[in-house]
């Protein structure tokens, strides 16, 4: 009997030590994992910022390409190119977005059609956005005969807009009934509601969500490829080849030239602290409202 | 009047679609559906066909979910479940920045950084270990299939990590409490609880992370060689849809050249839309029976 507990008992000892070594063994493959990760962000950015920054002095914030086998010039066309585009492609999408949002949270929330569209959204919002290109080449580009800044342009807004529609749906889904039912049996109107209490109560999760998909759109470069194109010259108007950085990074990396690849790296430079700064600073917001709520 | 920009979506959607059949009608007659079948890409015969493309897609996309689903489902359950709380907003945050990098950045580290490493190093101790498998012949260029996968793999591993975290922290408090207070250790509710919890969500957030890699543009095109040619070999240059659309749609000087290559986006579109479409459905399922 004693004998027989004890085995037992020595059993589970064992048992309870094997559990509690895949315990450990789980806990630290998955620590590993993660950390993996935040080596390699480490390793991509650490390598960006020591190419980039020996390319990055004043020339390259103002000068235009130098030709191949000269040296020195700088990207500032390019530059503008890419934000004059994304900012288009901003005032296009930004409205767009947002008043689907509206409808898809205030008026669509059940309907079978919000439901279709809401499914379609989600599907844009990760389709290839190389396929927008080809969309926008046989829309805008070859019908207008030429490459332009405009078609550039749309094809960043079509990539938005569902960003935008979706985040908007969200967070004005955050905002409480009672506010809505509040101003109602004041008698207002419901665009004035909308105007004046909803938009007004879900600003800072909508301009976050704004600056997300702005983030990531000035960090496209399949879409523009065959619609902006790119040019070497200093923009005279959005109805014609447009310089941007990152088709520019494309070219100057495929390049045999050294003087291109360096310039490369500091486009990539540009892009990737523009990019990655909002989007830490919109998340930081983010997180920090959310604590506060 | 918001109803017409939501009307907006669905149009926008539709016209795509429309659109991009509509042009590649002249492939669609002139090859039917062997062009999903045949290997042929000759600009100068004015003779498509998709499979190498097709092919190039699928087997790079394989290749980064293999390498990618187990390390970011493992990097999702030490952000949400097995870390320290301190440790949790750091990590997370450096995940979605990974996430934010532009996808063109990762393709010029894949093709300066990464790939000579991969020539040196990867391609030499693969070929010498598992060399009598077709896969792994070849001369070590350090571009090809085999890098594509890897970049995307690293592309696509903060999209399913972040998804899965979030799905992760859905599971209710209480079950876990209940879990814990029978005797189980961490990974025993994880592997009993959570997993079986969030299955439908986990599945929806490794089909996000595939859609992603199917369409990736940028990375892929940098790295994989784009060769026309179709080969066992993972070692060697190949192509997929996105990166044949990149390097191809300005110089396509034929009608027949342009229609084909906009059909190889129609089916990119048609691919990457099943894919996504899952994914969707089943990270609805996961929410809508949480909330019932």
């Amino acid at each position: 009997m004693v004998a027989q507990a004890r085995l037992y008992g020595a059993n589970v000892v064992i048992r309870a030590g094997r559990r509690i070594l895949v315990n450990r063994l789980v806990l630290t493959a998955s620590a590993l994992a993660a950390a993996s990760g935040l080596v390699m962000l480490g390793w991509i950015l650490g390598d960006v910022a020591i190419k980039g920054f020996q390319a990055v002095n004043w020339e390259f914030f103002t000068e235009l390409p130098a030709p191949p086998g000269m040296t020195g010039g700088g990207l500032a066309n390019a530059i503008v190119g890419t934000l004059v585009m994304t900012l288009a492609a901003a005032v296009m999408a930004v409205p767009f977005g947002v008043m689907a949002g509206t409808w898809l949270s205030e008026f669509g929330r059940e309907s079978g059609f919000g439901k279709t569209v809401r499914y379609l959204s989600d599907i844009l919002v990760s389709a290839p956005s190389i396929v927008v290109g080809v969309f926008v080449y046989l829309i805008m580009v070859r019908p207008m005969g030429h490459f332009s800044g405009w078609a550039g342009a749309v094809s960043l807004a079509i990539i938005m807009v569902p960003v935008v529609s979706r985040t908007t749906e969200e967070m004005l889904k955050l905002v409480p009934h009672e506010l809505r039912e509040a101003a109602l049996a004041l008698g207002a109107p419901y665009w004035k509601i909308m105007a004046q209490v909803i938009y007004r109560a879900a600003a800072a999760g909508m301009v976050t969500g704004i600056m997300l998909a702005v983030a990531r759109v000035a960090g496209e470069t399949a879409p523009l490829l065959f619609t902006a194109l790119n040019s070497p010259y200093w923009m005279h108007g959005m109805n014609e080849p447009m310089g941007n950085l990152t088709v520019t990074m494309f070219n100057y990396a495929m390049s045999p030239y050294d003087d291109w690849q360096t310039m490369a790296w500091g486009a990539a430079l540009l892009i990737t602290a523009g990019v990655l700064a909002t989007t830490f600073t919109t998340r930081l917001i983010l997180r920090l409202r959310s604590v506060v709520h | 009047m918001t109803l017409a920009f939501t009307a907006g979506i669905l149009a926008l959607f539709t016209a795509i679609v429309v659109s991009l059949w509509h042009e590649s009608l002249p492939a669609i007659h002139k090859f039917g559906f062997s062009f999903l079948t045949s290997t042929a890409w000759n600009p100068v015969h004015d003779d498509f066909g998709a499979l190498v493309a097709i092919a190039g897609t699928l087997v790079s996309t394989l290749l980064a979910m293999v390498v990618a689903v187990p390390i970011s489902i493992g990097a999702a359950l030490f952000l949400a479940e097995l870390a320290p709380a301190w440790i949790r907003a750091p990590f997370g945050i450096g995940i979605e920045l990974l996430a934010a990098v532009p996808s063109i950045v990762y393709g010029m580290w894949g093709l300066f950084t990464l790939s000579p490493l991969i020539a040196d190093h990867l391609q030499p101790s693969l070929a010498a270990a598992f060399g009598f498998l077709p896969l792994f012949q070849g001369p070590p260029m350090g571009i090809g299939t085999l890098t594509a996968g890897l970049v995307l793999a690293l592309m696509i591993l903060p999209f399913i990590a972040s998804v899965t975290r979030d799905v992760f922290l859905m599971v209710p408090q209480n079950l876990k409490e209940a879990a814990y207070g029978v005797g189980c250790t961490k990974w025993e509710v994880v592997r009993d609880v959570m997993i079986p919890y969030g299955r439908k969500g986990i599945a929806g957030g490794v089909f996000l992370g595939m859609g992603r890699a199917l369409g990736e543009t940028m990375a892929v095109t940098f790295v994989i060689g784009n060769a026309h040619r179709f080969s066992w070999s993972l070692f060697a240059p190949g192509n997929s849809i996105a990166s044949t659309l990149a390097n191809e749609f300005t110089e396509a000087d034929s009608t027949i050249y342009l229609a084909s290559l906009i059909e190889l986006g129609l089916v990119l579109f048609l691919i990457t839309f099943i894919v996504l479409g899952l994914a969707q459905w089943w990270l609805r399922r996961g929410s809508t029976e949480r909330t019932s």
